[in-house]
């Protein structure tokens, strides 16, 4: 009884928090469930030549054509066209294979403060995670983590090196 | 009882559903348990003794240029202790040592260590020969005794003395274990300090960091504690996980840091004694950034539900979950002001990065950085009267403001030096400064005149520097 009442409590708060930054929504609220960590830490690498086992990362990234990772701006969390067509590739992928789930990894650029990029990755992954669950992927198929400015795959103290470490990652759970 | 989960606790409730995560681990051996420093009386000198603070200067320039010779600590028998291989005499010259290294390598007073003094015998401790050190050009005196006891403890005396008034300014004893010898050293250096500057002591503390090691897109990240001077380095974790951001209780019982040991990151309080580690919070959403209230009583920490960082507290000792922010931007960290009363924060509410200012309650918020560029990793003083952070704006800079937003001051100019921590008499600050392409990072310190700046000696790279209050 008084449960449900917190259930209803926080489902509007939960709401109100993403009303005012996103105007799209995921269905359900509040988190993420987060299954145990089976995810390798990796998100990056190409695909094979080979033919890659379905549900595998491998055969994930050739199929959507190496689009498994979307950029974004300084401080920004925005999705933009070019991470539509990501998404949307990331989608119809999901949507072919119901039972692959995945872990979206959002990332900094170093010329941040610690505490502040962990707060960015995660919101940028969940940008990500909210557009794939706009397009109609179950919330439940799709973990998020933050890397804050951790984890850089450009090791230059360039733009060009920046611009590439600010991303979210779609990785393949096995 | 409905008023308190009005707007706190709705996350509990959530979290009560879920099943408690496995614990997992990446935690090295538990840390020897320590005696403490007791301190005792010692015998008084033949000298007159000062009365009142005869030697506090106000202006910070005439102190800087006091000459104190510290000469090696004599010993009444030199006799095998466990604290130096070489016996009670050796680690009286050790101990003089640590107090002049104290002293010079934060730019304090114009010490003379033993290595260049003469020996003083064990019965001119209570009686020097003032004409001596009047000769070398000395204005002041430390000097002092190492005894070892039967039980192998050590009793440590500190004898303070004006040269030209052919005074003693102070004295104090200590008994220590022989393996916590160095924090008499530290409470003789925070003795003269104190005595001279008028200032509170800063030197017996400890510092927890993050140790780094390995190349920029691999790099291994492990908690670390040590002393203010940098001896005895101890690793609490073994490098498997990414570990950062750890904060000292006040009481130095226990460690809070964030831990990527389950795949997630999330705020674990590491209990120095048992070394074991618990979950701040049972939760599944990412926990970052926490933070000790100043009485040890609550966590503040940071949380990302549906991708929305806010400011949250919980008991230390656990309890309900409680929501401070809710602005629809991120709001991060944050530090408590020395009396609990209010909280300094950073959000990016207005569209960057800025710092602001609340009730400890969340109440009455308000954002006081105004200076262009963006600002972050606020760090109230122990003083109360400045908060450090981080001023970004081109370079990465450790600048300090008073609580009311004014008074910017740049401490340092560098590339990019983030994440400020302060001495427990707040004089100081230390920080991380990393080097721009590689990625290495150091650790850092400066005082407020900005003129002393320092790397600390490290074992290995390091960063997020957490400095704790004076040792109880």
């Amino acid at each position: 009884m008084l449960k449900s009442h917190h259930l209803v409590m926080a489902l509007a708060a939960g709401t109100l928090v993403l009303g005012g930054c996103r105007s799209r929504a995921p269905e359900e609220l509040p988190p993420t469930p987060v299954p145990p960590s089976t995810a390798p830490g990796t998100g990056v690498g190409t695909g094979t030549g080979g033919a890659a086992q379905p549900g595998t990362q491998a055969h994930f990234e050739q199929t959507v054509g190496g689009q498994t990772v979307i950029y974004f701006d300084t401080d920004r969390y925005n999705i933009d066209s070019a991470d539509q067509a990501a998404l949307q590739a990331q989608a119809q992928y999901l949507r072919q294979f119901p039972n692959v789930t995945v872990t979206i990894e959002g990332h900094a650029d170093e010329r941040g403060t610690r505490e502040y990029n962990l707060a960015l990755g995660e919101r940028r992954a969940n940008a990500a995670r909210n557009y794939l669950v706009g397009l109609g992927i179950a919330d439940s198929r799709i973990r998020t983590v933050s890397y804050g400015k951790e984890r850089p795959v450009a090791l230059g103290s360039t733009e060009a090196a920046w611009a590439q470490n600010r991303r979210a990652v779609t990785v393949v759970i096995n | 009882m409905m008023k308190a989960l009005g707007k706190a606790a709705l996350l509990l409730s959530a979290a009560l559903t879920l099943p408690v995560l496995a614990q997992a681990q990446d935690l090295g051996q538990r840390l020897p348990p320590e005696g403490g420093v007791d301190r005792v009386p010692v015998q008084g000198s033949s000298s007159p003794q000062a009365d009142g603070l005869t030697f506090t200067v106000t202006d910070e320039n005439e102190w800087q240029d006091l000459s104190i010779a510290i000469p090696a600590f004599a010993t009444d028998r030199d006799q095998p202790t466990p604290a130096n291989a070489q016996g009670t005499a050796a680690l009286g010259r050790a101990i003089g040592q640590v107090i002049y290294n104290n002293l010079r390598n934060n730019g304090l007073f114009r010490p003379v260590g033993p290595d260049a003094l003469p020996q003083t015998g064990f019965a001119q401790v209570t009686a020097p020969t003032y004409s001596v050190w009047s000769a070398r050009g000395n204005e002041m005196l430390l000097q002092g005794f190492v005894r070892a006891g039967a039980d192998n403890r050590l009793t440590i005396g500190c004898y303070l003395y004006d040269v030209a008034l052919r005074q003693e300014v102070a004295r104090e004893g200590w008994v220590v274990q022989p393996g916590e010898w160095r924090r008499a050293a530290h409470k003789c250096a925070d003795l003269v300090y104190s005595r001279l500057t008028g200032e509170n002591p800063f030197f017996d503390s400890r510092i927890a960091y993050i140790a780094e090691t390995g190349p920029k897109d691999n790099r291994v990240k492990r908690l670390a504690i040590m002393d203010s001077d940098g001896a005895n380095h101890r690793f609490i974790t073994n490098g498997r996980s990414t570990a950062l951001t750890p904060r000292f209780s006040p009481d130095y019982s226990k460690l809070l840091y964030l831990s990527y040991v389950d795949g997630n990151p999330r705020i674990y309080v590491y209990d120095v004694g048992t070394g074991t580690q618990r979950l701040v919070v049972e939760n599944r959403n990412p926990t970052i950034a926490p933070r000790w209230s100043p009485d040890g009583r609550y966590i503040m920490f940071s949380m990302a539900v549906a991708g929305n960082t806010d400011i949250y507290r919980v008991p230390a000792a656990g309890g309900p979950v409680e929501r401070l922010t809710d602005a629809p931007g991120i709001d991060v960290g944050g530090s408590y002001s020395p009396d609990g009363r209010s909280i300094v924060f950073e959000s990016d509410r207005s569209g960057s990065q800025q710092i602001y200012i609340m009730n400890a309650d969340g109440s009455n918020q308000r954002r006081i950085s105004f200076h262009g560029g963006r600002a972050a990793t606020p760090e109230w003083s122990p003083r109360g009267d400045q908060i450090a952070f981080t001023h970004i704006a081109g370079n990465f800079r450790i600048a300090t403001m008073t609580p009311d937003g004014r008074n910017l001051r740049h401490l340092t100019n560098s590339w990019q030096d983030e994440a400020p921590t302060w001495s427990p008499n707040g004089r100081i600050i230390q920080f991380f400064r990393t080097e721009r392409g590689s990625g290495r990072t150091a650790l850092w310190q400066v005082d407020l005149t900005g003129r002393n700046e320092r790397q600390l000696p490290t074992p290995v790279d390091g960063s997020d520097p957490a400095w704790g209050p004076i040792l109880p």
